[in-house]
């Protein structure tokens, strides 16, 4: 076994000697992490017990609100039998992972991956360290180890009548080799995990103490704002500073890279109203005349290509709906959308004044990556350079898409060597320089027989890959595999629940110069709203009913069926809705969970819609904290709504055209619905639940909004229709 | 120069008056937990209480304001996370990144000081900030319990 201790040591000191004048207690996120167990050695990479029989778990992902630190933390401790009443958590560092050999597996944060793709061994990481500290009291008391027994914590032997505590044989339990064989609890026994616990970080966000990125202050800090060129891939010509430098605050004004300026001063607020003052010539580049409308056009051609990339096939789709009793076709599109994380990018980086090292302090979903960013920007070795993990003030996607914000900071630091500089965008920095929810269109035809069964389903997807903009190399052969989400032939990540005897998905990949992102829920999103509404498009030329249709061709899907009838059951479906209400049914797989969504709304004369109640189920296999999966549920309809009903990125003269909230409007309090959450874990595997109820919200209420309106909204955001009765 | 009164006490900070309340609390007076959302006063995670008035300090300038008025912000609700709404938030786990939770509690405190029993549609009307992660039913949730409003 491999001991951190000395590596964290030296860590401390090299800490404790760049830090300089560093005061003691003052707070430095990362710094204060890694103090907590400074000194103490651990029983494994996971689990540190303090003399005091605090416990100390160390979570490799990060939270950005979805509460996966605390479910990551209730898997480890329900393996150690510890006192959860004692158990607190850290994170390790990236670069500590880079030394480690990376012994604590993947920093990604992002996909509805941080339980279900760690768990195994972070279930392990506990169970091995009671295992150790159990052997470790019974080496003291010269027993067998199986005579002992555990809980919160408490190592006793019955036979000779005595206990010790974890803290007090913790020292000696680190010093002793992994167990080989580490079996796990049944999750049926579990008391800790599976149990709806309060998060662990609460305290600290309701009395102003929380620390997030954008509120680090460092010793000697200097400040940044930044502004890149508004037009997608334009660059910067030249600049002005003549108007601010010699004022007040201001340090420098620098080129960042080759597309950006940045004003360094005391404080943000001189930083930001400098910048403003700074004289900027862009060279605004190819993109100039890139518009939304060009787009489309781009898009409408993609919907009747040849060339397209097969995502699912079956039968001849072809042959089949000219063959249909009835066919039903329908164009769908959904637009470019912002992350919009209620913190916007910031980065703090502090190069050695030898300018053989650089840190950094950020808000990221992948520590990993953000090391691999400063390495990238900064020319050194990943060895040279450390990164501290800060919660996240809102992520979605958008901390895992990209680390330019890292970039910049590190870039901007090395203008002043020794020094820290934090690096804050402005929200309207924020909103032009997103990686944005990928624009498509949807081309759908259905074919129905005599009886109304579906004969046939064609999707053409046209346009964009979020692959192709962020990640090239993942293409296959140039085919973006994650375009079709939850459209797949078979997996365990998100299959198509429908059994269609012939079937042609497709997609015509159309890339505008605008950078796409992975946005929460991510292809699903669109997918499901163009199947789901499309389904109930077909259903109603059937003449049957949304829910009865569904059940038909669901038969070989039991688990997206049950999540569909869970929903239509308490959400009373077939039973008469209150006057003036109605509603509207979606299904979907994605991210290993299955969803489902039974919406209420109305419509009332000036075409106001009004969101209701919203009963949503979800099967993620296994519910490690189901109070934290019901705020994830209630959460993801506030998102995909938002997105579905208000929210659009439009493009003109090759620029975003939102720069702020007052033009990228999100739901209030007001507009919420009651929300009753079915969390039915069905136990035989391990699915997300940070985005997957996202894919239900948008097309249960577009399926409603039909229901009261006779309107097939197709076309989003809904803000863009009148819904007054025609 | 500007003299300011936050949390009972008296702050004299050398800053251009045009400077926003915001960012004077955070830069010069070193509090952090009013967050800086949008600055142009729609997002309300900037939401201080001037005179027990909820503001959205980032689009208050620092000369708007005298050295009488009272500013409190979330490090002022209470000296030590005792207020009903602070204990309602623990209790109900309503924050989820926390971001705006300050500004979300700053308007809530603001409300139950003058209508002590809101009704849903008072709750809806008062508070407008913006929470990306959707804690709005466990807000309102707090709000109640924090009212002792049951049902």
């Amino acid at each position: 076994m491999t001991h951190l201790d000395t590596s964290r040591r030296r860590f401390m000191v090299g800490s404790a000697a760049t830090l300089g004048g560093l005061s003691i207690g003052f707070h430095i996120p990362g710094g204060e992490a890694a103090a907590q167990t400074a000194g103490t050695p651990e029983i494994n990479a996971w689990v540190v017990v303090k003399p005091d029989d605090t416990v100390v778990i160390r979570i490799a992902r990060i939270d950005m609100g979805q509460g996966t630190v605390t479910g990551l933390a209730q898997l480890v401790a329900e393996e150690l039998e510890c006192d959860w009443a004692k158990v607190t958590t850290e994170y390790p560092t990236p670069g500590q992972n880079l030394a480690r050999n990376r012994v604590w597996g993947n920093f990604q944060t992002a996909g509805s991956q941080g339980i279900r793709q760690s768990q195994d061994y972070v279930r392990k990481g506990g169970a091995a360290a009671r295992m150790m500290l159990v052997e470790a009291a019974a080496k003291q008391w010269n027993v067998p180890a199986a005579e002992c027994r555990v809980a919160k914590g408490v190592i006793t032997h019955a036979a000779s009548g005595r206990s010790t505590t974890y803290g007090k044989v913790a020292d000696a339990a680190g010093k002793l080799e992994a167990p080989k064989e580490i079996p796990l609890k049944d999750p049926k026994t579990w008391t800790i995990a599976g149990k709806p616990m309060p998060r662990l970080d609460t305290a600290d966000k309701v009395d102003g103490r929380k620390i997030f990125g954008a509120d680090l202050v460092l010793p000697g800090m200097l400040n940044a704002a930044i502004k890149a060129c508004p037009v997608f891939g334009g660059k910067l010509k030249g600049f002005d500073a003549a108007a601010v430098s010699g004022k007040p605050g201001i340090r420098k004004v620098v080129a960042v890279g080759d597309n950006a300026v940045a004003v360094i001063a005391d404080t943000w607020w001189q930083a930001k109203t400098a910048l403003d003052a700074v004289k900027i010539d862009w060279d605004n580049g190819p993109n100039a005349d890139m518009s939304s409308e060009k787009t489309a056009a781009m898009l409408r051609e993609g919907l009747e290509a040849k060339e397209a990339f097969v995502g699912n096939q079956a039968g001849d789709a072809d042959a089949a709906i000219a063959a249909a009793a009835k066919k039903i076709e329908a164009v769908y599109s959904v637009p470019h959308q912002h992350h919009a994380t209620m913190e916007p990018m910031n980065a703090t980086a502090r190069w050695a004044t030898a300018l053989d090292r650089v840190e950094v302090w950020c808000p990221t979903q992948n520590g990993e990556s953000a090391l691999a960013t400063a390495a990238a920007a900064s020319g050194l070795q990943p060895q040279q350079c450390e990164v501290y993990r800060i919660d996240l003030g809102g992520g979605f996607g958008r901390r895992a898409t990209s680390h330019d914000y890292v970039r910049h900071a590190v870039l901007i630091a090395k203008e002043v060597p020794g020094t820290p500089v934090k690096l804050i965008w402005s929200r309207e920095e924020d909103m032009l320089h997103g990686w944005y929810h990928p624009v498509t269109m949807c081309k759908l035809t259905g074919a129905l027989d005599a009886q109304g069964n579906v004969t046939a389903l064609k999707m053409r997807i046209s346009g964009q890959s979020i692959l192709a903009g962020v990640n090239p190399n993942a293409l296959q052969n140039g085919r973006d595999p994650i375009a079709f989400q939850g459209l797949n032939p078979g997996g365990t990540e998100g299959r198509l629940g429908y059994a269609i005897p012939n079937l042609m998905i497709d997609h015509a990949m159309r890339n505008p110069a605008v950078p796409p992102g992975f946005w929460r829920g991510v292809n699903n999103n669109q997918n499901a709203i163009y199947l789901e509404c499309f389904v109930d498009e077909m259903a109603h030329a059937a003449g049957q009913d949304a829910l009865e249709f569904r059940r038909k061709m669901l038969g070989g899907s039991p688990k997206h069926l049950a999540v569909l009838n869970a929903v239509a059951e308490k959400g009373g479906w077939g039973k008469p809705a209150p006057a003036g209400v109605f509603r509207g049914l979606a299904q979907h797989m994605g991210y290993g969970s299955y969803v489902a969504a039974c919406a209420e709304i109305s419509v009332d004369a000036a075409g106001k819609l009004k969101v209701h109640r919203i009963v949503a189920a979800t099967d993620c296999g296994h519910a490690v904290n189901p109070q934290q999966i019901a705020a994830q549920i209630e959460g993801s309809f506030v998102y995909g709504l938002s997105a579905a009903l208000m929210q659009e990125i439009t493009i003109k003269d090759g620029k975003v055209e939102q720069e702020n909230f007052d033009s990228y409007p999100c739901m209030l309090l007001e507009d919420m619905p009651a929300v009753e959450s079915i969390v039915m874990p069905s136990g035989d595997f391990w699915g997300g639940v940070g985005e997957p109820t996202i894919f239900v919200a948008a097309p249960a209420v577009l399926n409603a909004i039909f229901a009261a309106t006779g309107k097939r909204i197709r076309d989003l955001p809904l803000n863009k229709h009148d819904l007054r009765k025609a | 120069m500007a003299r300011l009164t936050i949390n009972g006490k008296t702050h004299d900070v050398n800053v251009d008056p045009d400077t926003p309340l915001l960012w004077v609390i955070r830069e010069q007076v070193g509090l952090t937990g009013t967050k800086y959302g949008c600055g142009v006063a729609q997002c309300g995670a900037c939401t201080v209480h001037v005179d027990g008035e909820p503001m959205r300090s980032c689009s208050l300038p620092v000369s708007a304001v005298t050295p009488e008025q009272k500013i409190t912000t979330i490090e002022g609700l209470s000296p030590d996370a005792s207020h009903p709404l602070q204990k309602a938030w623990i209790a109900m786990d309503v924050p989820q990144c926390g971001y705006c939770q300050s500004g979300q509690l700053m308007v809530a405190s603001a409300l139950l000081a003058k209508t002590p029993k809101p009704t849903d549609d008072q709750i809806a009307e008062a508070m407008l900030n913006i929470c990306r992660c959707g804690t709005y039913n466990r807000i309102k949730a707090g709000i109640k319990m924090a009212a002792g409003i049951t049902g």
